[in-house]
Formats: C-alpha cells, structure tokens, sequence
C-alpha cells in the first residue's frame, strides 16, 4: 500500500460517484421545479440499454451517450405526460416508471445480452492518461468530466438565469408563477426531460464505462441513492457534489473489502452498507430540519390552476 | 370547441370500478400493437398472457399460489397509502419475514406440527413489522422520507438474506450451495389433498374480508382515512397522524412478512439467494389496480398473478422474454394512474362560442 494505492482509490471513487451525481443532479432541477420523480432508477436503466445498444450499432460511444440521455428523456416523458397533464399521484407514477424501465431495458437488452463494448474510457493521450500520477486528472471517461462540468452549469443556470428563475418559481409556488404568464407545465416538461437525460447518462455509465456490458438491472438501486441524494443535500447542487463524493466513497470501501478479504466483517456488510449509511444520513440531514425548509414548497403536488 | 375538466362533489363510483377494468383491457390492445410492432405475434401473446392461464384449469393452483403473496402484501399496503404513507419497501419486509420463519423453523430443528408452524408464521409476522417498524421510527421521530428509507432497507435485506444462506444457515448437504436446508415435512404447511395449494391461499381469501371491517366499519380504519384525506382534518378532529404512521408501516410490514413466511412455508421450503421475486413491488400495483380496496386487492391480484403465470407460459410458447409480463403490470398502473382523473373531475365538452351560433 502506498502512492500507487490511494491513486487507484481515487479513480475509483470518482468511477462510483459520477452516475450518482449525474441522476442527483437531474433530479435535482426535476425537485426544484415542484416535480418528485422517483423513476430514476427506470429512466437509469433505459439510460444504460439505450446507450449500451447505440454504441453497438455506431461503434461510437459519442453517439452511446446521446442515447442513452434520448432514451432516459424519452422515459421520463411518459411519466410528464401522466404527471402533468393528467395530474396522477406522482409518488405512484414514479414508482410505475421504475417499474416499466426495468421491464422495458430487459426486453431491449434481450439480443444484446452477453455481448460487450470498448469501454468509454479517457480520450487524453496514454501519455497523459495512463501516466503515474497525471492520470489522477486526465484519466477518466469523458462521461466524468461532463459530471463534473454539469455541477458549476447546473448551480449557475439556478441561481443566475432568468430560466433557472422561473424554474424555481415555478416550483416555489406554481399559482403565482401561473398568474403572472409563465408556463408551468412547459417549464416542468423541460425539467423533467431534463432529470430523465442526466439520469440516462449516468446509467450508461454503467453499461458503457464500469462493466462494458448489458445485464439486468446493472444499476443496483443508485437510482434510489441518487434520489436520496438530493434530500441529502438540501436541493444544493455543491452539497449534491460532497454527498456523491461521500457516498462513492462507501460503495468503494465495498469493493475493497470484497477484494482484500476483510473477514472479520462478512462481504454483505460492506455491501449494504451504502444503503444503510443512506438512512443514517437522511435522518441526520432531516432531523436537523434545515433541509425540509429548504425543500421546494410546491415539491410533488400537482399543479391545479382555478382557470 | 373546448375541453373542460369538472372537479365532481363525490368521486365516482362507477369510474372507480370501470377504470381498472378499462386499464386491463387497454394494456391488452396495446400490447398487441407493440408486439407486432416488435415482430412478435402480438395476439397470441396476449392471449397466452392474459388468458391462457385462465383457460387451463390445471393452471388455476398456480395463478392462486402466485395471487395469495400479492393480495395479502397489497392489502397493508393499500391501508398505508390510503393515510399517505408510502412504504415501498415491502419486498424487503418479505425477505425478513421468511428469514425469521426460518429461523424459528431452525430452533426447532426438526421438531415440526401444528404449534411449530404457527410460531414460525409470527415469527414472520412479527420479522416484517419490526423491518417496516424503522422506516416508521425515523419518519415519525427525525422526519425522514418512508420512500427512500423503506427501499434503502429493502436492499440491505438482500445482504441480509445473502449473509445467513450463505454462512450461519447454509445447507452442509448442500454442495457449497447458498441455500438453507429443506424444511422437514413436519415444518412445511398444510396442503389441499393432491394439489399444491397450501393453507396461505385460504388465508389470502379470508384477509380481505378481515381488511374490509377494519377500514370500513372501525374507528381506526375512519382514522386512517381521515389522515390520508387532509393532515389538518385530522388534527382538527384530534386524531394523531404519527400514531397512524406507525400503525400502518407495521401492519404494511406484518403483511409482507406474513406471505414471506408463507412462501416459504408453503411454496418454496428453503431459502436461496433468488428468494426474492419482486412480489412485495408487484404489490404495489395490486394496491392501485385494486384502488385500495380490500376486494378490490383480491381481483387485482389474482388478475397479476395470471400475467406472472400467463408471462412464463409465454416464454415456452411464443419465446417472449419473462420481463414482458412486468412490462404489462407496469402499463396497466400507468393506465389506472392516467385514469384517475375520470374518477375525481367530469370531463365537459364545451362547443365553441362560434358554433354554438352566439
């Protein structure tokens, strides 16, 4: 143990957190408009097929992403339309969605099952890449580094645009943002397009990156994680970044405990272990109560203007 | 020309039994659409899916052993999320409850009989409750999301499952298998005379009506009722919502522990690592199909658990893949969710200013 050992532990850290904070920070413009969509855990699965499918076809993984976040807006489309227009219940409509993503990525996956792509990984030169300690920057798949770039994006278009404005409007009080002429259904239609793109990219992470292959349900539950995520950091995307990090950190304590044998605690433990630290977490961060006030006061009621 | 939506007095009652009977039928069309579509005899998909089971009476015990898990799980359920309390983690507390059945059934070790397996069903019961119990406890005390704590145990039930037939429980006759050893025949339950149909499928039946008299006809089910309909009625009325929360995840989690522990009892004997087969999500369509209504849980699940037998016959027939028949679920709760809004407005069409001649 030693130099070599804390780089490769970064690396993998950073390969962890990237879908989590990806689908967190979708989700995090979906909550922020006065949406809870708790499909992402279905839109990461289609995410994952639909990128893992393109790349097969255009042996370009360029286009692979472009797919997947297609794919994950095309899903998150279907739970809009039930949410926004027919005004269902959308704690149920998320879970339909899960549901259906998972059905519908298997039925896809079916002729791509045991088949396997050339990973995504960095476009640097191996020089830069594969180099001891430079790789700690430059050796990543470009999906990392679009995470990454999509934190500072995501807080300036919230905090400084006029749209990130009226987004949050919109989710701070949709009457008001009605009455005074914007749309708040389209406003919620791009949000939530939005949520399912970031969430479809961060699946094909999966397929495409971590294990360059198609299998069921291969995100594992991080959809779940990256919903908690957002709770977990109070609808603050720098909070969203260290929770992602915090968390990428525990599923990576798992992996090295499963290869370097720790008996003294089952594999299992370390495996649930992320989840049950997300409960820890979310009672910590909810008791305290600062995160409810922050929470979009519109969050997951339907929008019913008197007009 | 336009469209109105009317928000009616009352909801509809004849919306909310004809939806989910609409919801079924268009999952079918559709689906015959999107088969052919995707180069599969649409028709006879469906009807192997949604029918056959039906037709053939020597598929009827399984469409019955596959409904009892997801009527009894969707009855707690259902009761929940008529207060709004939204415990997705059922599948878990099925786990837990079969791994407490077990270990009951271990204690005993081969001792079996009458007494044995009715501790080792509460011994269910009660495994489940308690894992829904903390989901309840940090809602009620730290203000935590149900949603994501009850799915976040779920999956640390896995590890749960995967640590005790792997290790403490594993079957030494088992070839290194992960699996529990076969229950004794004195700790399985009892089984209809040639058949398979175990005694957990009469308990399915009678719950609904138990279910029914407790929502409709106790105090405590008009509680719940009231607390699901408006937290500020509620308290007006002095009833209190934390007390409500408890109650329902822990008779959620009793319920899901109870066909767990059934399940293993009745079905499957042992323990292995694919245990867990998706009834404690497919019960949440139960619940909604069934519009949260006891009987309504009844019919919902036994038209489930025909696409689940109907979804496997299938695969032989028509070689369609076992996920399409969760795909089917899933459109059937997107239908009866779109639906919903029959059930609470009218919809009005209102003839342009034009063409009403004014």
């Amino acid at each position: 143990m030693g130099i070599d050992f804390i780089i490769a532990a970064i690396i993998t850290v950073v390969g962890l957190t990237t879908p989590i904070l990806l689908a967190g920070l979708g989700e995090l413009v979906v909550e922020k408009s006065g949406v809870l969509n708790l499909g992402v855990e279905g839109m990461m699965l289609v995410g994952a097929i639909s990128g893992f499918a393109v790349t097969v076809y255009t042996f370009n993984p360029w286009f692979g992403v472009l797919g997947a976040a297609a794919g994950g807006a095309l899903a998150s489309l279907l739970f809009a339309v039930l949410v926004l227009q027919l005004n269902s219940n959308q704690v149920a409509t998320g879970l339909a969605l899960t549901i259906f993503g998972t059905g519908i990525s298997s039925l896809m996956g079916l002729s791509f099952t045991g088949r396997i792509v050339v990973p995504f990984l960095s476009v640097f030169p191996e020089s830069l890449a594969k180099h001891e300690y430079l790789q700690l920057i430059f050796g990543y798949s470009p999906i990392v580094y679009f995470a990454l770039i999509m934190v500072p994006l995501t807080t300036w278009f919230l905090k400084s645009t006029r749209a990130g404005l009226i987004l949050r409007a919109v989710g701070e009080n949709d009457l008001s943002a009605h009455s005074i002429g914007y749309s708040v259904i389209k406003v919620r239609y791009a949000a939530i397009a939005f949520g399912g793109a970031m969430a479809g990219i961060g699946g094909c992470y999966f397929s495409m990156v971590i294990t360059p292959m198609w299998a069921e349900k291969m995100t594992a539950g991080r959809g779940w994680i990256a919903l908690a995520l957002v709770v977990f950091a109070g609808w603050r995307t720098g909070r969203l970044l260290a929770g992602a990090y915090f968390f990428g950190i525990l599923m990576a304590l798992e992996l090295y405990a499963k290869a370097s044998g720790f008996s003294f605690l089952p594999s299992q433990f370390w495996a649930a272990m992320p989840y049950a630290m997300t409960v820890v977490a979310l009672s910590f961060i909810s008791s305290r109560g600062t995160a409810g006030a922050n929470a979009p006061a519109c969050l997951g009621k339907p929008f019913l203007p008197s007009t | 020309m336009r469209i109105k939506l009317e928000k009616r007095r009352e909801p509809s009652l004849a919306m909310l039994v004809a939806t989910p009977i609409a919801s079924v039928i268009l999952t079918m069309l559709i689906g015959i659409v999107v088969f052919d579509l995707l180069g599969i005899k649409g028709f006879k998909a469906v009807v192997d899916i949604f029918l056959s089971p039906l037709l053939a009476s020597y598929k009827w015990q399984d469409v019955a052993l596959k409904a009892a898990p997801l009527i009894i799980i969707a009855l707690g359920l259902s009761m929940g999320n008529r207060a709004q309390v939204w415990n997705i983690g059922a599948e878990g507390q099925y786990v837990i409850g079969a791994l407490c059945s077990a270990g009951m059934g271990i204690a005993f070790g081969q001792t079996g009989g009458f007494l044995v397996v009715l501790l080792m069903i509460a011994a269910g019961i009660v495994g489940g409750g308690l894992w829904a119990a903390v989901p309840a406890w940090l809602r009620t005390k730290y203000n935590v999301n149900e949603i994501l704590s009850s799915l976040m145990l779920t999956y640390v039930s896995f590890q749960v499952l995967g640590y005790l037939v792997g290790g403490p429980w594993k079957d030494p006759n088992g070839r290194n298998f992960p699996a529990t050893a076969p229950l004794a025949d004195a700790q399985t339950l009892p089984v209809w005379p040639e058949s398979t149909v175990h005694l957990g499928v009469l308990v399915a039946l009678i719950l609904p009506i138990v279910f029914w008299v407790i929502m409709a006809r106790s105090e405590f089910g008009y509680q719940v009722r009231v607390v699901g309909s408006s937290a500020t009625a509620a308290r007006h009325g002095g009833f209190d919502s934390k007390r409500t929360i408890w109650a329902t995840m822990i008779i959620g989690g009793a319920m899901a522990g109870l066909a767990g522990g059934l399940e293993f009892l009745g079905v499957l004997h042992k323990i292995d690592l694919g245990f867990a087969s998706g009834y404690g999500f497919t019960a949440i369509i139960v619940a909604f199909l069934g519009r949260l209504n006891p009987f309504g849980c009844l019919i919902a699940g036994i038209v489930l658990a025909v696409t689940y037998v109907g979804g496997q016959m299938a695969q032989t027939s028509v070689h369609i893949p076992n996920s399409t028949a969760g795909i089917f679920q899933a459109m059937m709760l997107f239908f009866i969710l779109a639906s919903d809004i029959l059930v609470r407005y009218r919809i009005r069409v209102i003839p342009s200013a034009k063409a009403a001649g004014v």
